[in-house]
This record gives structure tokens, sequence and C-alpha cells, in this order.
């Protein structure tokens, strides 16, 4: 049987973002969370690969300790086990650290893992890096952007299209694949599996203590980036105020951007001058 | 000549179709505008087989010295064998930059390239820029481009960024330029790929969907009704392009889940925007990317939505939808 494991993030939910439009920072300890999508698309890319030949499922997350949400939701969906990898050091790791600590958490609490799968990107930073860097840190070979998986023996074929190009590639067991959101529509937790999420959870929450990682060893592979400022995009946009009765003002629109809709839409909607 | 080493600024060049090749030239012209601040030189760095091609190119773009590593064994791109070189000629000449084409190719292989190299990288940078002790500032939006976030690499080398096709103007081509070009001879022990390629074709065009639709028209609660926004499908006919939703509207059963718009919902990068009665909440907003140009129609001349716009039209939303129905429409005809 598989042993699969589905790296997940919790991301901000943006609604829920307490926001301050002064300093145009984000308190992100108070947002409220869900699991990214493009993660949720590879949990459900690991239930389809259960469903077909049979796997064991293990959910791991890095976050803090309300991160276990997104871990009983992937169990909601039918994800056998979770591991929460939760420590103060590491909040603000970027992704060069964050692959470092991925990797020594799935080597210690999921020996003999077949196969990794990742979101191509998070809805939060959409850095992509971590599958990628994850796969490099546990030296497995790697594709990104899969749309869609097929498994024969221990050989993993992966379709996927990039930069305009269709490609099919393979590769074998253990390997990391990062999944788009093309294909894999996520399922929703069915009452039991939400019932099991709760009631009789595989939940494991593991320290940098438990994963033998010195805070020594954790400045020698910690971030290497650092983020000076974070800010809100200024708009640079021409803002034409348009005002006044709405049939002459529609009619005034369309005269005054007619050239630039209709190279658009590809076909003429300018106005026939009057003669 | 003086004995310290020159600094140097690396492209990667990524060349396998028009759009990979034109941000190699953009980041080409950036790296020019930087080496001045930083008395650097510009180096891109190519690696394939039959490269004549592109090393004229990336001379003409502003490039003073071309790294090529020409081989048949490197006749189609492979993420592996490419890491394997990048990695070599980056630990044997140590850049001080290393700029990347944010493609689908250079953003699965910048990652693994800075792990190797123990580095830092930053993602799909829409701006680059210079701290006055010449740091590297990297400018990466996150929340769908909401937010920007100022990135510096301080201590480890080189500074690797990937940056977002369109960003930079490339340099008008100069058959007068030259470059200093090095012919590298591949490392005689490039173990075999563990990623196989199998298939590999030009795709034809992807079928037709909203993430892609050069013009969407996206409605908000402002509409008033279900009957309302159902006219937004008429400009959406007219026009050629999708119907888009907000989340109120979905939860009021006007649209389905499957057009909404935002952070919970599609992401989308039209050409024109068409937003009615949407005040611009930031879920709402977190899925809008990059819209060239956004024509807002609200009552409120305040709402985030109208900030945004080319074009504020204040009016009635739903009244302002009919009446360009009925223009478009008349002109279509004519």
């Amino acid at each position: 049987m598989l042993n699969i494991v589905v790296c997940i993030k919790q991301v901000p939910m943006v609604t829920e973002l307490p926001w301050n439009e002064k300093t145009g920072t984000l308190r992100r300890d108070l947002a409220a969370g869900m699991m990214n999508p493009a993660c949720k698309h590879a949990v459900e890319a690991a239930l389809r690969i259960k469903a077909d030949g049979g796997a064991k499922i293990t959910v791991v997350t890095m976050g803090p300790p309300a991160a276990e949400e997104v871990l009983r939701e992937a169990l909601a969906m039918g994800a056998d086990r979770g591991i929460l990898v939760c420590d103060r050091l590491l909040a603000g790791s970027d992704t060069y650290a964050t692959s470092f600590v991925l990797g020594r958490a799935i080597g210690r609490e999921v020996p003999g893992c077949d196969l990794i799968l990742c979101g191509a990107y998070t809805s939060d930073s959409e850095t992509a890096q971590v599958g990628p860097q994850l796969a490099e840190e546990l030296d497995l070979p790697a594709v990104a952007y899969a749309e869609r998986l097929e498994i024969s023996g221990r050989t993993l074929r992966v379709r996927r299209l990039v930069d305009k190009f269709r490609e099919t590639l393979e590769m074998e067991f253990p390997a990391l694949v990062t999944v788009s959101m093309e294909q894999y529509k996520p399922r929703y937790a069915s009452f039991a599996g939400l019932n099991r999420a709760f009631a009789e959870a595989d939940i494991l929450s593991v320290n940098l203590k438990r994963l033998d990682i010195t805070p020594a060893e954790l400045a020698a592979h910690g971030s290497r980036t650092k983020v000076r400022r974070v800010f809100i995009r200024k708009t640079q946009k021409e803002n034409v105020l348009i005002t006044g009765a709405a049939a002459n003002a529609a009619a005034e629109f369309l005269d005054k951007y007619q050239r630039k809709i209709s190279a658009v839409i590809g076909k003429s909607i300018e106005a026939k001058k009057q003669t | 000549m003086m004995t310290g080493k020159r600094k140097s600024i690396w492209v990667f060049g990524d060349y396998r179709n028009y759009y990979q090749n034109r941000v190699t030239l953009q980041l080409l012209s950036k790296a020019v505008d930087l080496s001045r601040l930083l008395d650097a030189e510009v180096c891109a760095v190519v690696v394939g087989h039959d490269l004549e091609e592109w090393i004229m190119e990336y001379t003409a773009h502003g490039a003073d010295r071309i790294l090529a590593v020409d081989h048949p064994s490197l006749t189609s791109y492979s993420t592996e064998h490419y890491l394997i070189l990048m990695e070599k000629l980056v630990r044997e000449r140590d850049p001080d930059i290393l700029l990347i084409g944010a493609t689908d190719f250079g953003r699965e292989f910048a990652p693994r390239l800075a792990k190797r190299l123990h580095t830092g990288l930053s993602a799909d940078c829409v701006g680059l820029d210079l701290t006055p002790d010449g740091l590297l500032v990297q400018i990466a939006p996150s929340f769908g481009g909401n937010m920007l976030a100022e990135i510096v690499t301080e201590k480890h080398r080189p500074q690797m960024a990937t940056v977002r096709p369109g960003t930079f103007r490339e340099i008008p081509h100069n058959n007068e330029r030259t470059a200093v070009v090095e012919r590298l001879p591949l490392p005689a022990q490039l173990p075999p790929a563990r990623v196989r390629q199998i298939q590999y074709e030009r795709a034809v065009q992807r079928e037709h969907t909203i993430e892609n639709a050069n013009v969407i028209v996206c409605g908000g609660r402002g509409l008033g009704n279900k009957n309302n926004f159902r006219k937004l499908d008429d400009l959406a006919k007219l026009l050629g392009g999708d119907v888009g939703a907000t989340r109120p509207v979905v939860y009021a059963g006007w649209a389905g889940h499957d057009v909404l718009i935002g952070q919970a919902g599609k992401h989308i990068k039209p050409k024109i925007l068409f937003s009615f009665g949407i005040s611009g909440a930031i879920q709402h907003t977190a899925g809008l990317g990059e819209a060239d140009f956004i024509v807002a129609v609200n009552k409120n001349p305040q709402a985030t939505m109208m900030r945004m716009a080319d074009v504020a039209v204040v009016a009635d939303a739903a009244d302002w939808l009919n009446h360009l129905v009925k223009e478009l429409r008349r002109r279509i005809r004519e």
C-alpha cells in the first residue's frame, strides 16, 4: 500500500483579515484561517489514489496551533493521519527554512514515504517554492503543476501544461509532485468524515525538540530572505469619473473607449459617423 | 586592470518560446540598469543546443558576457540537468545577483537552484530596486497582488529572484553591441535524469475558462435583484466575455458558485473588467489579479471598487447596465 504525505497550509481567509488601512499591515495572528485551495486539490489527488489502489494518507502542516483545523478538515475529507509541526521558533520562516523543517518532519515521522504531494502554490504568499525546495531537501525527483497522476507499480506518470507545452513525465517512487488546480476538484467532507475528524482524530503535534532540531541547526538552515516592509499596492489608474443621466453617459462612455474595447473583443463597437 | 573581482549580475536564458525569450530580454534590460549603479557586469547564461540565435539575441539586448553550455544532450529542457550545470557555474564564479523569468519553468527551477546554493529567493517579483548599500530589493506580490512585500537576501549569495514577465521593458535590439562569449564544455558526468520525458508537444489553445477570459462582467448586490443580475448575460454575450459574481450574490442564489470571483473563488486577469454594483471588499478584489482596464458602476463614488477603476461611473448599476446593453446592441447592429 502506498504511503502518501500531503503537505497542506492554513492561509488567512481574506474576508476576515484584520487589516490596518493606515499602516497597510495585516494582523495574521488575528485572521481566521482556511485550507489553501491548491492544498485541498492535493488532498483530493491523494484520496483518488487511495480509492484506486489503496494508500495511507498523512497530512502534514507547519503553522501555529490553530493550523490543526486544516488537518481536521483533511481528515474529514478522508485522510488517515495528521501531523502538526508547531514551534514558536518557526514563526516567520521563509521557504528555505520551511522546506528544511518539513523535510525533517517527514523523514522522522513518516519513514518510507512513497509520494509527497503539495499544492502548487498558496493563496497568501504565492511563492510556489516550498514544494520544489522540499524535493531538493529530500533529494527526490519532482514535477510541479501536475494536472493528472497515474500510477502503475512503482512508476508515477504525470501530465501537465507548462509554458504552453503539454508534457507527460515519468518517475519512480519516492517522488514529489505539486498539484495544480486544473483537475482534482476537492470533495466536500462527509458527515461521517467530520465525525471521525473530531471524535477519533489521529493528530500528532511535533515541535523542534521532538524533531531533534537544535536552535543552532535551525539558525544554520534558517530563513535566507528578510521582509523589510509590506504595503498595499497603490493604484496607478487614471480614474475617470463619469456622472449624469445613464442613457447619455453610456453612449459617452462607449464613444470614449470604443477603440480600446473593440480591440480587445475583436469586433467593432464604434458608432457610425452621422452624416 | 584592478585585481578586485568585479561584481556580476546574471540573467538565466529562458528561450523555449517567444514569451519566455521576451522575459529574458526584459531581465537583461533591468540588469543593465542595476549594473550601472553597482558597477557590475551583465552576464547571460544559456544552456541547450544550437544556441547561436540566443547568444546573438542576448548580446544585442545588453549582455556583456555570455556563458553558453551547448550540447546535443541538452536539446530539451531538463530541470535536473540545468540544476547541475547552473549550480556548478554559480559556485565557480560567484555572481552577486541571479535573475530568472517567472515562467512556469523558472518558478519550478529557481526554488531548487536556490535551495542547492543555500541562498534566498523571492517569487514572481513585480519590481527590483537597490538599497543605498547595494542590496537587491525584491518586490514580490501576495494576496493576489493586493499586497507587496520588499524582500532582501542579506547575507547569502547570489541574491535570487524570479521576475514576472512584462515587469520591465527590453532594450531595443542593437546589432552593434558585442559581448564576451564563453563556450563551456558539458561536465562529463551528467547522470541520467530521474524525471523522464515521455511526451512533449506545443499545447493547442487551452479551452476557454473564466480564468483566461479577456472580458469579464461582474455583478454585486448593488444590482438589486436576480433579474437585473441576469442582464449581465446580455452584456457578456455582446462583448464575448464571461459573467462573474461576488459572494453575497452567490449566497443570494443569483449566480452559481462556479462564477464566484475572489479569494474563495476564481482568480481572473481580464483585459477589461466591468464591475456593476460591487463595493470592492478585499475578499473579492483578491481575485482580480491584474485587470488591465476596470470600469466600475456604483452609486457610491467612494466605494473601493470605484477607486480601483480606470473609469468610475456614478450611477445606479442596473440602470446603467440596461443603457449600456441597449447602446451596444444599436452599435453592433449598425
